[in-house]
């Protein structure tokens, strides 16, 4: 291991990271509330996507179920957010994501590749449908109002739990537990075999990554007014994720949270004027993505810099050659 | 130390092992031979944990392992290496042999111990110059040697190795079979499948030989090479 | 009661047609070519919304539709095979990377194609109105047009399970289907074969979305609820198992009406429960080896 640039570049990041975050809990002080309700959604698909790399990036089993544990969230917060605290509610609303993906992970992990996508998408449209049902046949309602919380408090929830995850992920990573997911993601069997108790390590790590998205659905349900099971368990939010880390790129914490962040905003600009054209958008920057982008957007930036500096070089090495060759002529 | 008794593998209504019976004492090298498909590898996924049994019972060091997960039979020590190498790929060599350390015993290893370990099974195998190169960029000869690496840093006392000589020229054979020779000397058993018979006739002190899941012989690698039923398999095919 | 049964089994076979038409589609396109196409809805959204605007705006028979709407989806499915499944195929080296990849790409896929037609068409509900006389039969009233959508559905699945069966081209494509690295020692064009498969289940899909126009409302975002049920009919039938996909529908279609009838707003959440027992159970299907 390269450890010397890692740390060398660790201080530079580290530098930066409080820089950033000194200005982020400032914020409220100097801004309007809509730009304030703007980082909130940022950090909602940051959060979310965040979560989904912790345990589909190194694994390499792609998880559709996002909006289910998102939905947990949102529904724990409507039904519990008259009766109990915000705080509680919250960690509530993540325990029962949580405990959802500790049973779905139990059932499922020992599915390969595709069958685990296909089943795990078939949970969202399972609880939304149920929730329908349940609704319509057994309480007569449909949707729920949801108590309104200050923005600026929202704002600060999310903040923590975003540094709180960032820490998780973070210390996860450079964890032995990082190095054997990444081994389970290149190969399970013989990851096994050396003594890694992949099914332990798997479900624990989906339970960890759904619990973040359930915390965020239900600090994110204080914002909408209403929900009902189709607003709560919209399939987009299983695909947002996917896509964001895919256009960040996966190689890096921070590949993510720039995807995410780049169309977080991308939506806030579009989607209320242009609704289709940016789900347009959305299809292609993805498609375009798996095609050219293999390590995301943070690949591609490496690879220009490479290309940069080696130009750099290249140059460099010219002139000198020329100044070289200039002086061989005024000495001839 | 390994006693299998009567164990059975079916695959759909195929029997792919059936009815085996042996038992592999310490400091061993044994030998596991047969035509293709003849259930040696079938043979050591069960020994591994990697499939259930159908019927019949592994033991090792006395405690039963036939049912045990794989990565608590690994952490009970035994190891193995693959068919097809399985080496992760896209990892540096060195953290590719210090998972083996870090996750390959019952009691915890610090990464510094891990590193050291790493570091001292890759110099065992000839691999110390390439610790910083991706797994997938070395050579599948040395592929091999990483995935022993790697099952010697889990410290195990008996090793599965699965065809490590095929594909290698007589050079990396005669490289290899010092190898196993070294890892013996070290107190290590050995269980291994092999089809380079120079291999198995100049290091095994015992050789099994399987065939369409049934266990036809078994003796030194003299009695072996002198049976007219082992030839007839070999031959008649 | 008996007049009862006989409706919940017709009706269970009159979508169980649909639903084996789709699933024959997509059984070519993961079975064969290994693409878990989950824009397979949106093919069928699109022959739908092309035999309605052929309908409403030129008056050309649906049923005439089925012989132009079938080459149309034929080639769009065939080209992006060739270009974008292909692409993906050499950039993750096949395996498990490009089922990986060719899947989300064709998540893409769905936001893309969705999008285009509701800026199209509009997002609107749509219908038109086609044979629509009741026919009685036995003392159960079906519209004329469910049981042509039914006759076509069987005809079509026929047919081409004929030319798998009974062609050379069938035969290489069933060979793929097996062994793609084999057929293509054996002389099989792996990569000409692989689209065609693509595109003969856009094609399906296409098929099914004209016959589904006859009887049922229209809309853009109609695609993924068949997707859905098409999933789930491929692993009911088995992997790759076009007879078993076919046979799948029928069943699918009956336990749909069977639910219904019991409590309508359940046959989703039924069908889920029937998907995940079967993944859990008995992931290689009920024909599967």
């Amino acid at each position: 291991m390269n450890k010397v640039a890692f740390t060398s570049r660790n201080l530079y990041l580290q530098v930066l990271l409080i820089l950033v975050l000194i200005l982020l809990v400032a914020l409220p002080f100097y801004t309007s509330a809509y730009n304030i309700m703007l980082l909130c959604n940022i950090l909602m698909y940051i959060i979310i996507t965040v979560s989904w790399v912790l345990f589909s990036g190194p694994t390499g089993y792609i998880s559709l179920a996002s909006a289910a544990f998102f939905g947990v969230g949102i529904y724990t917060s409507a039904v519990l957010g008259q009766s109990l605290p915000l705080p509680l509610v919250i960690i509530i609303g993540g325990l029962f994501s949580f405990f959802l993906a500790l049973l779905v992970g139990v059932i499922t992990l020992r599915l390969r590749g595709m069958y685990f996508s296909i089943f795990t998408f078939g949970l969202v449209e399972l609880v939304k449908h149920f929730l329908l049902w349940w609704e319509i046949t057994k309480t007569n309602t449909r949707g729920r109002f949801v108590i309104l919380v200050n923005y600026i408090h929202v704002f600060y929830i999310m903040l923590a739990i975003f540094l709180v995850l960032l820490l998780i992920a973070y210390l996860i990573r450079r964890s032995k537990y990082g190095l054997a997911l990444q081994s389970i993601g290149e190969y399970e069997e013989a990851a096994a075999h050396i003594g890694i108790n992949v099914t332990l390590l798997k479900v624990v790590t989906f339970a960890v990554s759904s619990f973040f998205i359930g915390t965020v659905g239900a600090v994110m349900a204080t914002r909408w007014t209403y929900i009902d099971p189709v607003i709560a368990f919209d399939p987009f939010y299983s695909f947002m994720p996917v896509l964001m880390a895919i256009f960040g790129g996966m190689g890096q914490l921070y590949g993510p949270v720039i995807g995410a962040a780049i169309f977080a905003y991308l939506e806030e600009a579009l989607i209320t004027r242009f609704p289709y054209h940016y789900m347009l958008i959305f299809g292609i920057i993805m498609v375009v993505s798996i095609l050219y982008l293999p390590e995301g957007l943070i690949g591609l930036l490496q690879k220009l810099w490479k290309i940069i500096n080696s130009g750099r070089l290249a140059v460099y090495r010219e002139k000198r050659q020329k100044r070289g060759t200039g002086r061989e002529q005024e000495n001839a | 130390m390994l006693e299998a008794a009567k164990v059975t593998k079916y695959f759909g209504g195929m029997a792919a092992v059936s009815n085996v019976d042996f038992s592999v004492s310490q400091g061993e090298i044994v030998g596991l031979i047969g035509p293709n498909g003849a259930g040696k590898t079938t043979l050591f996924n069960l020994i591994s944990g990697a499939l259930p049994l159908s019927s019949g019972e592994i033991r090792f060091k006395g405690r039963k392992i036939s049912g045990l997960k794989p990565h608590q039979i690994c952490r009970m020590g035994v190891a193995r290496t693959f068919q097809l190498v399985k080496v992760f790929g896209n990892m540096p060599v060195l953290q590719n042999v210090m998972l083996g350390s870090l996750f390959g015993r019952e009691h915890t290893v610090s990464p510094a111990e891990a590193v050291r370990e790493a570091r001292e099974a890759l110099e065992f195998v000839g691999l110390a110059e390439y610790i910083n190169a991706p797994a997938k960029d070395l050579i599948v000869g040395n592929q091999k040697r990483l995935e022993m690496a790697r099952a010697i840093a889990t410290k195990p006392e008996l090793l599965l190795l699965d065809e490590l000589m095929a594909g290698l020229n007589a050079t990396e054979v005669s490289e290899a079979i010092d190898d196993v020779k070294k890892l013996r000397d070290r107190g290590i058993t050995i269980i291994m499948i092999e089809h380079v018979m120079k291999a198995i006739m100049s290091v095994c002190d015992r050789i099994i030989v399987l065939h369409h899941g049934e266990k036809i012989a078994e003796g030194t690698p003299q009695e072996i090479a002198a049976s007219s039923k082992v030839i007839e398999v070999y031959l008649g095919e | 009661m008996v007049i009862e049964i006989i409706d919940i089994f017709l009706s269970g076979l009159l979508m169980g047609g649909i639903y084996a038409l789709i699933a024959v589609g997509l059984s070519m396109q993961y079975g064969v070519a290994r693409v878990l196409n989950v824009s397979h809805g949106e093919f069928i959204m699109l022959g739908a919304f092309f035999t309605w605007s052929l309908y409403t705006y030129c008056n050309i028979n649906p049923l005439l539709t089925l012989v132009i709407c079938g080459p149309v989806m034929l080639l769009i499915g065939f080209v992006l095979h060739k270009t974008l499944y292909r692409s993906i195929r050499i950039s993750s080296g096949g395996g498990a990377a490009f089922e990986g990849n060719s899947m989300l790409a064709s998540f893409g896929l769905l936001f893309v194609i969705q999008n285009m037609a509701i800026l199209i068409w509009g997002a609107s509900i749509k219908g038109y109105s086609y044979l629509a006389f009741p026919v009685n039969m036995g003392g159960v009233i079906f519209p004329a047009n469910r049981l042509v959508t039914l006759l076509f559905a069987v005809i079509i699945s026929v047919a081409f399970y004929l030319f798998l069966a009974r062609t050379r081209l069938g035969k290489a494509i069933r060979a793929a289907a097996q062994d793609p690295d084999a057929a293509g020692l054996m002389g099989v064009n792996i990569n000409q074969v692989l689209a065609l498969c693509f595109g003969l289940g856009a094609m399906m899909a296409g098929l099914a979305g004209t016959l589904l126009s006859m009887s049922f409302r229209v809309q853009p975002t109609m695609g993924l609820e068949y997707t859905l049920i098409a999933i789930i009919v491929v692993v009911l039938g088995g992997l790759g198992s076009i007879p078993g996909s076919f046979i799948g529908g029928f069943i699918l279609g009956l336990i749909g009406s069977i639910v219904s009838a019991i409590e309508p707003s359940l046959s989703l959440v039924a069908y889920y429960m029937l998907f995940m027992i079967l993944l859990l159970v008995k992931p290689t299907g009920i024909l599967g080896r």
